[in-house]
Protein backbone atom coordinates (compact mmCIF):
# COMPACT_ATOMS: atom_id res chain seq x y z
CA UNK A 1 0.00 0.00 0.00
CA UNK A 2 1.30 3.55 -0.77
CA UNK A 3 0.69 6.93 0.99
CA UNK A 4 1.24 10.13 -0.73
CA UNK A 5 0.35 12.88 1.75
CA UNK A 6 0.57 16.16 -0.42
CA UNK A 7 -0.57 19.72 1.35
CA UNK A 8 -3.54 21.80 -0.51
CA UNK A 9 -4.69 25.59 -0.18
CA UNK A 10 -1.40 27.00 1.14
CA UNK A 11 -1.00 23.96 3.55
CA UNK A 12 -3.91 24.27 5.24
CA UNK A 13 -5.35 21.18 4.05
CA UNK A 14 -3.64 17.77 4.07
CA UNK A 15 -4.16 15.29 1.64
CA UNK A 16 -3.81 11.96 2.34
CA UNK A 17 -4.25 9.28 -0.88
CA UNK A 18 -4.18 5.41 -0.44
CA UNK A 19 -3.67 3.01 -3.36
CA UNK A 20 -3.35 -0.27 -2.83
CA UNK A 21 -4.86 -2.46 -0.43
CA UNK A 22 -5.47 -1.99 3.03
CA UNK A 23 -5.97 -4.67 5.19
CA UNK A 24 -4.31 -5.59 8.78
CA UNK A 25 -0.99 -6.14 7.37
CA UNK A 26 -0.93 -2.62 5.68
CA UNK A 27 -2.99 -0.60 8.22
CA UNK A 28 0.39 -0.48 10.62
CA UNK A 29 2.38 1.46 8.24
CA UNK A 30 -0.46 3.41 7.06
CA UNK A 31 -1.16 4.11 10.63
CA UNK A 32 2.15 5.10 11.44
CA UNK A 33 3.04 7.73 7.97
CA UNK A 34 -0.52 9.49 9.08
CA UNK A 35 0.27 9.96 12.64
CA UNK A 36 3.84 11.32 12.09
CA UNK A 37 1.94 13.48 9.30
CA UNK A 38 -0.59 14.81 12.15
CA UNK A 39 2.17 14.69 15.02
CA UNK A 40 1.89 17.87 16.84
CA UNK A 41 -0.51 19.93 14.94
CA UNK A 42 -3.55 21.46 15.53
CA UNK A 43 -6.53 22.01 13.70
CA UNK A 44 -6.09 20.20 10.80
CA UNK A 45 -7.54 19.93 8.09
CA UNK A 46 -7.54 15.81 6.30
CA UNK A 47 -8.36 14.45 3.59
CA UNK A 48 -8.43 10.98 3.14
CA UNK A 49 -8.32 9.68 -0.19
CA UNK A 50 -9.70 6.09 -0.94
CA UNK A 51 -10.21 6.69 -4.48
CA UNK A 52 -7.00 4.07 -5.38
CA UNK A 53 -7.88 1.77 -2.85
CA UNK A 54 -8.62 -1.52 -4.56
CA UNK A 55 -9.80 -3.69 -1.26
CA UNK A 56 -10.51 -2.99 2.22
CA UNK A 57 -11.84 -4.72 5.44
CA UNK A 58 -12.06 -3.95 9.37
CA UNK A 59 -8.67 -3.10 9.58
CA UNK A 60 -9.19 -0.33 7.26
CA UNK A 61 -11.58 0.54 9.18
CA UNK A 62 -10.24 0.52 12.42
CA UNK A 63 -7.49 3.11 11.11
CA UNK A 64 -9.89 5.43 9.26
CA UNK A 65 -11.80 5.50 12.61
CA UNK A 66 -8.46 6.06 14.84
CA UNK A 67 -7.25 8.96 12.56
CA UNK A 68 -10.85 10.60 12.51
CA UNK A 69 -10.64 10.41 16.74
CA UNK A 70 -7.27 11.97 16.80
CA UNK A 71 -8.06 14.66 14.23
CA UNK A 72 -11.04 15.13 15.67
CA UNK A 73 -9.52 15.25 19.78
CA UNK A 74 -7.06 18.19 18.16
CA UNK A 75 -10.01 20.37 17.24
CA UNK A 76 -9.13 19.15 13.30
CA UNK A 77 -11.62 17.97 10.92
CA UNK A 78 -11.32 14.74 8.81
CA UNK A 79 -13.33 14.26 5.54
CA UNK A 80 -13.23 11.08 3.35
CA UNK A 81 -12.99 11.04 -0.54
CA UNK A 82 -12.89 8.69 -3.64
CA UNK A 83 -14.81 5.80 -1.98
CA UNK A 84 -15.48 2.95 -4.15
CA UNK A 85 -18.98 0.95 -3.71
CA UNK A 86 -17.23 -2.11 -1.95
CA UNK A 87 -15.92 0.40 0.76
CA UNK A 88 -19.34 2.23 0.79
CA UNK A 89 -20.44 -0.34 2.28
CA UNK A 90 -18.23 -1.33 4.99
CA UNK A 91 -18.70 2.50 6.05
CA UNK A 92 -22.14 2.18 6.58
CA UNK A 93 -21.83 -0.80 7.88
CA UNK A 94 -19.88 0.47 10.87
CA UNK A 95 -21.55 3.42 11.17
CA UNK A 96 -18.86 6.17 10.74
CA UNK A 97 -20.74 7.37 7.52
CA UNK A 98 -23.22 9.14 9.63
CA UNK A 99 -20.34 10.71 11.49
CA UNK A 100 -17.62 11.26 8.65
CA UNK A 101 -18.30 13.84 5.59
CA UNK A 102 -17.90 12.32 2.21
CA UNK A 103 -17.04 13.44 -0.97
CA UNK A 104 -17.05 11.48 -4.34
CA UNK A 105 -13.68 13.64 -5.20
CA UNK A 106 -10.80 15.07 -3.59
CA UNK A 107 -11.35 18.36 -5.67
CA UNK A 108 -14.49 18.60 -4.19
CA UNK A 109 -13.63 17.95 -0.87
CA UNK A 110 -10.83 20.44 -0.97
CA UNK A 111 -13.27 23.14 -2.14
CA UNK A 112 -15.72 21.92 0.99
CA UNK A 113 -12.53 22.39 3.81
CA UNK A 114 -12.24 25.70 1.90
CA UNK A 115 -15.75 26.98 2.43
CA UNK A 116 -15.12 25.94 6.23
CA UNK A 117 -11.93 27.59 6.75
CA UNK A 118 -13.08 31.18 5.68
CA UNK B 1 -25.09 -31.61 -10.90
CA UNK B 2 -21.25 -32.07 -10.80
CA UNK B 3 -19.15 -33.77 -7.83
CA UNK B 4 -18.02 -30.96 -5.39
CA UNK B 5 -14.18 -29.81 -6.21
CA UNK B 6 -12.17 -28.95 -3.16
CA UNK B 7 -9.18 -27.00 -2.10
CA UNK B 8 -7.21 -26.73 1.32
CA UNK B 9 -3.82 -24.88 1.73
CA UNK B 10 -1.93 -24.06 5.52
CA UNK B 11 0.16 -21.59 5.91
CA UNK B 12 2.22 -19.35 8.38
CA UNK B 13 -0.18 -16.73 10.46
CA UNK B 14 1.64 -13.98 8.83
CA UNK B 15 -0.12 -10.63 8.05
CA UNK B 16 1.86 -10.82 4.66
CA UNK B 17 -0.54 -13.83 3.97
CA UNK B 18 -3.69 -12.31 4.64
CA UNK B 19 -3.82 -11.18 0.86
CA UNK B 20 -2.36 -14.54 -0.37
CA UNK B 21 -4.77 -16.44 1.48
CA UNK B 22 -7.86 -13.78 -0.06
CA UNK B 23 -6.39 -13.71 -3.71
CA UNK B 24 -5.94 -18.16 -3.61
CA UNK B 25 -10.09 -18.46 -2.21
CA UNK B 26 -11.12 -15.99 -4.78
CA UNK B 27 -9.25 -17.88 -7.48
CA UNK B 28 -10.60 -20.73 -6.75
CA UNK B 29 -14.60 -19.63 -6.37
CA UNK B 30 -13.89 -18.25 -10.04
CA UNK B 31 -14.85 -20.60 -12.32
CA UNK B 32 -18.77 -20.79 -10.11
CA UNK B 33 -18.41 -16.84 -12.21
CA UNK B 34 -19.32 -14.60 -8.93
CA UNK B 35 -20.33 -10.91 -9.62
CA UNK B 36 -17.57 -8.35 -8.60
CA UNK B 37 -19.53 -7.62 -5.03
CA UNK B 38 -19.88 -11.60 -4.86
CA UNK B 39 -15.73 -11.53 -5.29
CA UNK B 40 -15.27 -8.84 -2.87
CA UNK B 41 -17.64 -10.65 0.09
CA UNK B 42 -15.46 -13.92 -0.56
CA UNK B 43 -12.33 -11.66 -0.07
CA UNK B 44 -13.63 -9.54 2.96
CA UNK B 45 -14.40 -12.59 4.62
CA UNK B 46 -11.16 -14.64 3.95
CA UNK B 47 -9.30 -11.79 5.46
CA UNK B 48 -11.28 -11.01 8.35
CA UNK B 49 -11.01 -14.99 9.23
CA UNK B 50 -6.94 -15.10 8.80
CA UNK B 51 -6.89 -11.89 10.44
CA UNK B 52 -8.40 -12.89 13.30
CA UNK B 53 -6.07 -16.19 13.98
CA UNK B 54 -3.32 -14.09 13.34
CA UNK B 55 -4.09 -11.39 16.15
CA UNK B 56 -6.08 -12.92 18.25
CA UNK B 57 -5.64 -16.95 18.20
CA UNK B 58 -1.83 -16.63 17.60
CA UNK B 59 -1.26 -13.34 19.54
CA UNK B 60 0.68 -12.42 16.60
CA UNK B 61 3.18 -15.31 17.59
CA UNK B 62 3.84 -18.28 15.53
CA UNK B 63 1.38 -20.54 13.95
CA UNK B 64 -0.23 -22.34 11.07
CA UNK B 65 -3.68 -21.54 9.76
CA UNK B 66 -5.70 -23.97 8.17
CA UNK B 67 -8.22 -23.07 5.12
CA UNK B 68 -10.20 -25.51 3.11
CA UNK B 69 -12.85 -24.92 0.46
CA UNK B 70 -15.58 -26.61 -1.05
CA UNK B 71 -17.84 -26.24 -4.08
CA UNK B 72 -21.08 -27.73 -4.75
CA UNK B 73 -23.05 -26.41 -7.38
CA UNK B 74 -23.83 -22.78 -6.51
CA UNK B 75 -22.54 -23.09 -2.97
CA UNK B 76 -18.97 -22.50 -1.52
CA UNK B 77 -18.39 -24.06 2.18
CA UNK B 78 -14.98 -22.29 4.07
CA UNK B 79 -13.17 -23.68 6.82
CA UNK B 80 -10.52 -21.58 8.54
CA UNK B 81 -9.11 -22.82 11.01
CA UNK B 82 -6.21 -21.92 14.25
CA UNK B 83 -5.12 -23.97 16.95
CA UNK B 84 -4.42 -20.89 18.65
CA UNK B 85 -5.80 -20.00 22.14
CA UNK B 86 -9.53 -19.82 21.55
CA UNK B 87 -12.52 -17.89 22.02
CA UNK B 88 -13.68 -17.86 25.80
CA UNK B 89 -17.47 -16.15 24.85
CA UNK B 90 -18.41 -16.67 20.96
CA UNK B 91 -21.57 -14.68 21.38
CA UNK B 92 -19.35 -11.69 23.25
CA UNK B 93 -17.38 -11.68 20.53
CA UNK B 94 -19.89 -11.86 17.70
CA UNK B 95 -21.03 -8.33 19.24
CA UNK B 96 -21.01 -5.41 16.91
CA UNK B 97 -18.05 -3.39 17.98
CA UNK B 98 -16.54 -5.65 20.41
CA UNK B 99 -12.58 -5.83 20.20
CA UNK B 100 -10.89 -7.85 22.87
CA UNK B 101 -7.76 -5.37 21.98
CA UNK B 102 -8.56 -2.15 22.16
CA UNK B 103 -4.69 -1.36 22.14
CA UNK B 104 -4.90 -2.34 18.67
CA UNK B 105 -7.12 0.43 17.47
CA UNK B 106 -9.27 -2.29 16.14
CA UNK B 107 -12.96 -1.25 14.70
CA UNK B 108 -14.56 -4.10 16.34
CA UNK B 109 -16.51 -4.91 12.89
CA UNK B 110 -14.97 -8.00 11.82
CA UNK B 111 -17.61 -10.37 13.07
CA UNK B 112 -20.24 -8.26 11.32
CA UNK B 113 -18.97 -8.20 8.40
CA UNK B 114 -18.74 -11.56 7.98
CA UNK B 115 -21.92 -12.81 9.33
CA UNK B 116 -23.67 -10.02 6.77
CA UNK B 117 -21.31 -11.17 3.76
CA UNK B 118 -22.06 -14.65 4.04
CA UNK B 119 -25.19 -17.08 4.40
CA UNK B 120 -24.18 -19.64 7.31
CA UNK B 121 -21.01 -18.78 10.02
CA UNK B 122 -20.52 -21.36 12.51
CA UNK B 123 -17.90 -20.90 15.15
CA UNK B 124 -16.07 -23.32 16.61
CA UNK B 125 -13.85 -23.10 19.49
CA UNK B 126 -12.37 -23.81 22.48
CA UNK B 127 -9.95 -22.45 25.11
CA UNK B 128 -5.91 -23.86 24.22
CA UNK B 129 -7.21 -25.98 21.06
CA UNK B 130 -8.18 -23.29 18.51
CA UNK B 131 -11.02 -21.51 16.47
CA UNK B 132 -12.56 -23.17 13.49
CA UNK B 133 -14.86 -20.64 11.61
CA UNK B 134 -16.82 -22.66 9.03
CA UNK B 135 -19.08 -20.18 6.05
CA UNK B 136 -21.32 -21.36 3.60
CA UNK B 137 -22.12 -18.78 0.74
CA UNK B 138 -24.41 -18.85 -2.14
CA UNK B 139 -22.82 -17.44 -5.43
CA UNK B 140 -25.41 -16.20 -6.98
CA UNK B 141 -24.70 -16.65 -10.89
CA UNK B 142 -26.14 -15.15 -13.59
CA UNK B 143 -27.78 -18.43 -14.44
CA UNK B 144 -29.06 -19.74 -11.04
CA UNK B 145 -29.83 -15.89 -10.08
CA UNK B 146 -33.19 -16.14 -12.21
CA UNK B 147 -34.34 -18.46 -9.05
CA UNK B 148 -34.14 -15.43 -7.20
CA UNK B 149 -35.86 -12.95 -9.15
CA UNK B 150 -39.06 -11.79 -8.66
Amino acid sequence: MRVQVERRHHGSILMASLTGELDHHAAEAVRTTLDRELQGRRNVRLILDLSGVTFMDSSGLGVILGRYKKVQDTGGEMVIAGVSRAIDRLLEMSGLHKIVRMYPNCETAVVALKEVAK
Amino acid sequence: MNPANEMSISFSALSENEAFARVAVAAFVLPLNPTMEELTEVKTIVSEAVTNSIIHGYKERDGIIYLQCKILGDRMELVIEDHGVGIEDVDVVRQQLYTSRPDLERSGMGFTIMESFVDELEVDSAISRGTRLRFVKYIRTPQSAAHYEV
